[in-house]
């Protein structure tokens, strides 16, 4: 019997689409209008959605542009609120920035990775324990004292997804970072999901690279539009998406 | 308990360590560093010397020293106020992605342009002994002037950090409130010079207050009690007040950013 660390229940989010009447002297001036159009523009991006993820699991979700992936992540991590139902997440929940997200080109690696970890949620002294493993397993070497502005895409993303993975959590979201940095760092990086997902971290993946999801993923769930179209073992889940949609 | 504890040594750090990379990315590429935070105010302060000391010819001793001691945290109050209307717009990939108390970047900020105006205060020292102006006890004081202060800009910065990225023309607003502000505020003019009937203008323009409560303590060797008064109301009214706006809508910034 495993525990239950993340669990949507009815989740249902709307985006309200501000911009449709942003400026204070159109809103002013039209006010019950821009009120009118400000309840009618509504962007259902989640439409109830439920299931439930257990402690070690993998999940990777899938599906096309605007399905509602990025904010799923997003009700996780807590930075989006849903607009009706329930969703509970239990355990420090770490997201894997976007590239350079957090970072500071005029900064130097190691300020930088100081300044992500402790955004990610450390303290300065969890961080500063952590530092020589991350300069580490970033194999930046030298460079690590340079400003980042100086670095190669290829050098970033390693540095940031060598912070991230160093933090630790209970619950991790990926977001298509594994792409970049050469085939060698890539290995390293699916080495380093293995060895959490033997420590029970729960991963949450998301990404169109189908072979990757493949890789990681024990579990599937498909969205489209919104909905969740299939829920079940990756291989099953991903094969219907290739038939079914491209 | 040890939770609390953590959280409250998890803030610390993020304020330190943001505040820390604001210094370290404003001085990496300027040869001049720490002068030019000093060097705009003192523009300024000449300016205003020969329109209205020289030109003008108005009756107030040590001009000079007079205009930095209210130009200084005036600088501090408009660097943070127009700096705040963007904050969070510049930091949009953070917020979309990570859930840290967004609130650390306002403090952080306001810290930043704290520090600038406590080392400005060489300055005005420096500035009084020139004009021979005696050095009382009453600086003993200004940390707390200098604590309310950050309190009250901490709290405008929060309104209006938030209230911008829900309507973007604030940005232009805080430029000219800002600048109706200033002559408002006894900054070029004394607070004695003001008509009795306009006076209650002052009491009510809290920046009023923080430049008299500053000119008493540097110039003036006196504190005025209902001036500590009302700058300590409006200090901990308008944090309380920048606070709550903030938390109500802070959860709708990852959408709407």
């Amino acid at each position: 019997m495993k525990d239950v660390v993340i669990e949507f229940d009815n989740v249902v989010k709307y985006y309200s689409l501000y911009h449709s009447f942003i400026g204070i002297k159109n809103f002013l001036f039209n006010l019950p209008k821009a009120i009118k159009t400000f309840k009618k523009n509504k962007f259902c991006a989640l439409k109830n959605i439920s299931f439930k993820l257990n402690r070690g699991e993998t999940l990777a979700i899938i599906g096309q542009n605007g399905a509602g992936k990025s904010t799923i992540l997003g009700l996780i991590a807590k930075v989006l609120k849903p607009t009706s139902g329930r969703v509970l997440v239990r355990g420090r929940v770490v997201g894997l920035l976007e590239l350079s997200a957090g970072f500071h080109p005029d900064l130097t690696g190691y300020e930088n990775i100081i300044l992500n970890g402790i955004l990610l949620g450390m303290t300065k002294k969890e961080i500063l324990s952590k530092v020589n493993e991350i300069i580490e397993f970033s194999e930046l070497k030298e460079f690590i004292y340079q400003p980042i502005r100086t670095y190669s895409s290829g050098m970033l993303a390693r540095l940031g997804f060598s912070v991230a993975i160093n933090v630790p959590a209970d619950i991790l979201l990926v977001d298509e970072v594994l792409a970049v940095g050469d085939i060698n760092f890539q290995k390293k990086c699916y080495k380093k999901i293995e060895e959490l997902k033997n420590k029970d971290t729960t991963i949450i993946f998301v990404s169109h690279d189908l072979e990757a999801v493949v890789k990681i993923c024990s579990r599937c769930i498909l969205l489209h539009q919104g909905e969740i179209i299939k829920d079940g073992n990756t291989y099953e889940v991903v094969e219907y998406y290739k038939k079914n949609f491209s | 308990m040890l939770i609390n504890k953590r959280n409250y040594q998890y803030l610390v750090d993020l304020i330190t360590e943001l505040a820390k990379k604001e210094l370290k990315v404003r001085y990496k590429n300027s040869f001049l560093g720490y002068l030019w935070s000093i060097l705009s105010p003192l523009t300024s302060a000449v300016v205003f010397f020969v329109a209205f000391k020289i030109v003008i010819k108005l009756k107030i001793e040590n001009y000079v020293l007079f205009l930095i001691s209210g130009l200084f945290c005036w600088q501090w109050f408009t660097n943070s106020l127009l700096g705040s209307a963007n904050l969070f717009l510049n930091n949009a990939n953070l917020i979309k992605k990570v859930s840290f108390p967004r609130d650390a970047l306002v403090y952080s900020m306001v810290i930043n342009d704290m520090i600038h105006f406590i080392l400005s205060f060489p300055v005005i020292f420096l500035f009084m002994g020139l004009y021979r102006q005696n050095f009382s006890y009453y600086l003993f004081l200004l940390p707390i002037a200098i604590i309310l202060q950050f309190f009250f800009v901490s709290g405008m910065s929060l309104i209006i950090s938030s209230i911008n990225l829900f309507f973007r023309d604030l940005e232009r607003l805080v430029v000219v409130f800002t600048n109706l502000l200033f002559y408002a505020t006894p900054i070029i003019y004394s607070e004695e010079m003001v008509p009795l009937k306009y006076k209650i203008i002052l009491s009510l323009n809290p920046m009023a207050n923080f430049v008299i409560l500053y000119r008493d303590l540097l110039l003036s060797n006196r504190v005025q009690i209902n001036i500590l008064m009302l700058c300590f109301i409006y200090s901990i009214g308008f944090f309380y007040l920048g606070y709550n706006i903030y938390k109500n809508l802070q959860w709708k910034f990852a959408e709407i950013i």
